[in-house]
């Protein structure tokens, strides 16, 4: 087997995988912070792709440069779903909550269908498109775009987390609200951040995803599954699990599409987590 | 400085307190006693906002408290070392500190804070960067109360400090309150050990099933027998009609 190979493989499976992993740490702060499921979660890719998508077509602005506004979106959608609908059932039972962003799921996946219609789109000729040749190596753009950009956000939201005052406030908030509270911490506040936080995560992910796969109102169950599995084998709540999981499951569902069948890639990366779940079911990285 | 008057509350539909009035003034420590399940945490969480008041008031050096939600009190100047500490385990020693300070404090606010969090308690300096979840209970307690100490409040309520504690962690936690109170903090608070309470505070309340049923001077109470029998219930609340 060739080093040009192992290089492309590499970057192809590190791109989907930072991916998966933004989406699954997006999910898992959000989890982590509040004890909430995102059900929705895969829907906020999709309108993270069609706002890519729609700024396109529309105004003819690149996803590069629109990946910031698309964030910036992303995170006051986040802080107007929590605000408007997750606010009203967090003293509801976990039913409710659940039915809560399972709605949401449900009538924004209707909503896409109703505006854009089934059909599929794709941002063609963006500057993030076509291949680069290196030595023999033969890498798609789009795939570095994704490793670098997913990468450089991943480093900015351990940075907010671990290394600001804010993060140090959304962590003491979803260690022990109650405690935080008596300390000056608004916990509303601390969940709306989440929320907007992890839905900025899925704004960069869609963003770099537009350069590549194509739009439609479901496309958010093609990656939002995986995501869930690299939360739980992460360890719900876990930021580090998430991000080693889910780059994980972008390698090992690259490298077993190869060299096995691309029918298959995904057998391999739900027989891991099937163990790790039967195994330690607190995930690689969860608090028991 | 503090002024609970007629205050109800409880949890949801379940009342846990009736009728309670108390108040502390500036420079006191005062004391809540009881036996267990007598209301001397609600009756403290509800001051601080924890617990929900279902009628009454509580003002705090003329703020009216039961108007605010609980994160907006250490900016008052009160503040609430919870009940088996509460540290934040996955944080360092020093994050907690630092959180202790309230959004939004001034490098200076932070490292005057530190200062005075080690001067009280000197080996916590050498904890700053051990997560919290690390310490043992008497150090967590200790990390807890100076933590409680960053907002720099002019009234502490303290939970239950000593409980779990050997007796030398006991003696360092004990002086570190008495040092607090004589810096100028007032002081509210529990501890089950009535002759501690006693010994250590000014003046004390006696709750029984949720309401107060004998208050006074510390020294005199410590000397008559009138605690023991507000502890067994022979000594009943002035009910309203």
């Amino acid at each position: 087997m060739s080093e040009q190979l192992i290089i492309q493989l590499l970057v192809s499976g590190l791109g989907m995988g930072f991916i998966f992993a933004l989406i699954a740490i997006g999910l898992t702060l959000i989890y982590g912070v509040m004890g909430v499921v995102n059900f929705a979660h895969g829907e906020f890719i999709m309108l993270g792709m069609y706002a890519t998508y729609l700024a396109y077509v529309t105004w003819g602005v690149d996803p590069v440069l629109s990946l910031p506004l698309v964030v910036a979106l992303m995170f006051c959608f986040g802080l107007v779903v929590y605000y408007v609908l997750i606010r009203r059932v967090l003293q509801g039972s976990m039913q409710s909550q659940i039915f809560a962003t399972f709605g949401l799921m449900v009538f924004l996946q209707a909503a896409a269908q109703f505006v854009m219609g089934a059909d599929y789109f794709a941002v063609r000729n963006s500057w993030l498109s076509g291949v680069v040749k290196l030595d023999g190596v033969v890498l798609p753009v789009p795939h570095i775009a994704a490793v670098v950009g997913a990468s450089l956000a991943t480093v900015l939201l351990y940075l907010l987390v671990f290394r600001t005052s804010v993060g140090r406030q959304l962590r003491a908030a979803s260690q022990d609200a109650q405690a935080a509270a008596t300390l000056g911490i608004n916990g509303s506040l601390m969940y709306a951040f989440a929320w907007g936080i992890g839905a900025a995560c899925v704004g960069v992910a869609a963003s770099l995803l537009a350069n590549f796969y194509y739009i439609f109102p479901r496309v958010g169950a093609v990656f939002v599954l995986l995501a869930y599995v690299a939360v739980a084998l992460g360890g719900f709540g876990s930021i580090h699990g998430a991000l080693l999981a889910g780059v994980l499951i972008g390698l090992m569902q690259v490298v077993i599409g190869f060299f096995v069948s691309s029918e298959l890639k995904y057998v391999p990366v739900y027989l891991l987590y099937l163990a790790v779940v039967l195994v330690r079911p607190r995930g690689l990285f969860g608090r028991s | 400085m503090l002024e609970v008057a007629h205050l109800d509350a409880g949890y949801g539909d379940h009342q846990v307190l009736w009728d309670v009035s108390i108040r502390v003034a500036d420079g006191e420590v005062v004391a809540l006693l009881g036996p267990n399940g007598s209301g001397k945490s609600s009756l403290m969480n509800s001051v601080s906002r924890l617990v929900t008041r279902l009628g009454g008031t509580i003002v705090f050096d003329g703020v009216a408290l039961h108007e605010l939600p609980a994160y907006k009190l250490p900016r008052h100047g009160l503040s609430h070392v919870l009940e088996r500490h509460r540290m934040f385990p996955q944080m360092t020693v020093l994050e907690n500190l630092q959180l202790g300070a309230g959004p939004g404090a001034s490098r200076d606010k932070v490292a005057r804070g530190l200062d005075k969090a080690y001067a009280l308690f000197p080996r916590l300096r050498e904890r700053t960067r051990q997560v919290a979840g690390s310490l043992s209970g008497g150090e967590q307690q200790m990390c807890a109360i100076a933590r409680g100490l960053m907002s720099e409040p002019r009234l502490l309520l303290v939970d239950e400090p000593f409980i779990g504690l050997s007796p030398h962690m006991r003696a360092e936690v004990d002086a570190a309150i008495r040092r607090i109170n004589g810096e100028g903090v007032a002081i509210l608070l529990i501890e089950q050990n009535v002759a501690v309470s006693l010994a250590m505070s000014h003046r004390a309340y006696i709750l029984r099933e949720g309401r107060v049923v004998l208050e006074g001077r510390s020294a005199e109470l410590a000397a008559g027998d009138a605690v023991p029998q507000a502890f067994l219930g022979r000594i009943q609340p002035a009910r309203p009609n």
